[in-house]
């Protein structure tokens, strides 16, 4: 059996006496489609922080394709290319000028670069408005760039953070679509977050359910269905979690995360 | 060398697209010139010393690239509350590169906005020897790139503007006034005298007015290391500062 690509063990962090991530392991195949889901607030975004060198792990262990972001920041970087959760573009340059920063930076050749910004531009729509700042772009455009983006340089392993949130159905199955062929063609193992369960559902090879920092449940989208007796991924999700991603009434510790939130702002 | 020339020209950019920012920073310059140069000038020749426009308009030329320069480097706060940091943090370069790239950038704006208002100052009747003018240039470069990274350094520390008044006040305002920008070394008090000698500033100043046919204090080839040294060594530190920031 190949070595995982990614492997973390007993990842933790805490911020002051809160614990965000809590001991959590796991491995990612090579190639797989890897779905990584939780409520809000769940330590999605912070595990994958700790997994691309942008923050430091309370403790535990994080390996990316072998290499360790504690030892070997540089080398963990040329493994991975992502799509944050939140903006990321520069405002002031055009969508073109953010690709062709983006290229240079991952030393794309100049001639692919120009084809795959292209491509991409085209694929998610805004090829005709590449000489446009972005600051002039609505909400759903500035995203669609940030995952054309995320897409241009064709890592090893591809992170993507809540990539179609505010997204219309159509420009969410034109995306996944893509980005399931480029794991397809080129092996790119794909590690996601999202709050769309059918997405997950579709897409995904393996989930992983995070709740609180810790992990509740992993395997297939059909296992997971199996092991909570649910028609869908949704009903697996709630049954698994204890509430539902879209709860109006948030409990009492959800009700203290979001104060916590807040005060940080 | 991709690196640092992508943020070199992502600074360009930025700056060249931001009309009211390229003129809000010569109004200060131009009071200055304008207060001191005719203001204060009357005081500086009956004293027996010349011309105070000859003297000061290197000193506000150096003002006005300590300040663009400064606020370049401290652009990097709002690249990170607009997130854009974060595109660079995770990209597979060396930290020193990102630096170096952003420096040069910040620091060929400030020159930029240096050579404007050295044209300002001649406007007013500065009359400098302009036989050395390509070290004039290099004088000028290396204050923007000092100050530059020194700002770079600094803000890649900051979370927010909140410490910006007090950067502002308390380090660059100091950095301009006490390095011989408005007033001659010579016959300082000894206090003022080794403020003054330990702010790098005065010996950017003291190239500068060398370089024009003005007398030097510190001699030029002192005057060319003290700059070059302090930025290289920042530079370092800012790569160092840079590896360390977590998002
Ligand atoms: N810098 C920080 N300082 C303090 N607490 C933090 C910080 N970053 C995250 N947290 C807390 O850690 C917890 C996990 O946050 P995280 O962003 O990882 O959640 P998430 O699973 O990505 O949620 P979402 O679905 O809303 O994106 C939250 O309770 C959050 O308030
Ligand atoms: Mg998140």
């Amino acid at each position: 059996m190949p070595k995982p690509i990614i492997e973390v063990e007993n990842l933790t962090k805490k911020f002051g006496d809160f614990t965000a991530v809590n001991g959590i392991s796991f491995t990612v195949e090579k190639g797989c489609v890897f779905g990584f889901l939780g409520p809000n607030g769940a330590g999605k975004t912070t595990s994958i922080k700790m997994l691309t060198t942008l923050l430091k792990p309370t403790s535990g262990r994080v390996l990316l394709d072998g290499h360790d972001p504690a030892a070997d920041q540089a080398g963990v970087r040329r493994t991975f290319g992502i799509v944050f959760q939140d903006p990321s573009l520069d405002d002031e340059l055009t969508a073109w000028e953010n690709m062709e920063f983006h290229g240079v930076l991952y030393k794309v050749p100049a001639a692919l670069r120009k084809k795959r910004i292209e491509e991409l531009l085209k694929v998610v729509e805004l090829w005709d408005r590449r000489g446009d700042l972005v600051k002039q772009f609505s909400g759903g455009m500035k995203r669609r760039l940030e995952i054309a983006r995320g897409l241009l340089h064709h890592p090893l392993i591809l992170f993507l953070d809540e990539p179609t949130v505010g997204l219309d159905p159509q420009t969410r199955n034109h995306i996944w679509s893509y980005i399931k062929n480029l794991n397809r063609r080129e092996g790119i193992t794909v590690f996601f977050t999202t709050h769309y369960m059918e997405e997950a559902e579709r897409v995904a090879d393996q989930v992983t359910i995070i709740d609180h920092g810790r992990i509740l449940a992993r395997g297939t989208p059909a296992a997971l269905k199996k092991k909570a007796r649910a028609k869908s991924l949704e009903q697996a999700f709630i049954r698994l979690t204890g509430h539902s991603l879209r709860d109006e009434e948030a409990s009492d510790i959800e009700h203290l995360r979001m104060a916590r939130k807040m005060w940080r702002r | 060398m991709s690196t640092v020339y992508i943020m070199w020209l992502r600074q360009l950019k930025r700056y060249f697209r931001s009309k009211p920012r390229m003129i809000g920073s010569l109004g200060q310059p131009l009071i200055f010139l304008l207060a001191f140069g005719f203001g204060f000038g009357k005081i500086y020749s009956q004293s027996g010393r010349g011309d105070y426009l000859q003297f000061l308009a290197p000193g506000v030329i150096s003002m006005a690239i300590l300040f663009t320069s400064v606020f370049a480097g401290i652009e990097i706060i709002w690249d990170r509350q607009f997130g854009f940091l974060k595109e660079t943090l995770v990209a597979p370069v060396p930290r020193l590169h990102i630096m170096i790239g952003r420096t040069l950038g910040g620091a060929t704006v400030a020159l930029f906005q240096g050579v404007i208002v050295f044209g300002l100052a001649c406007l007013f009747g500065f009359r400098p020897e302009l036989k050395a003018l390509p070290l004039t240039l290099v004088f000028m470069f290396l204050i923007a790139v000092l100050f530059t990274a020194f700002g770079t350094a600094l803000a890649s520390q900051l979370n927010d503007m909140q410490s910006f008044p007090l950067i502002m006040n308390f380090l660059v305002m100091p950095l301009f006034f006490l390095s011989g920008a408005m007033f001659p070394l010579e016959g300082l008090p000894r206090g003022m005298a080794l403020v003054t000698a330990l702010n790098p500033l005065s010996y950017g100043v003291d190239g500068l007015r060398m370089s024009l046919g003005l007398a030097s204090f510190y001699g030029w080839g002192l005057d060319l290391a003290v700059l070059s040294l302090s930025s290289a060594f920042l530079l370092v530190v800012g790569g160092y500062l840079f590896s360390k920031i977590q998002i």
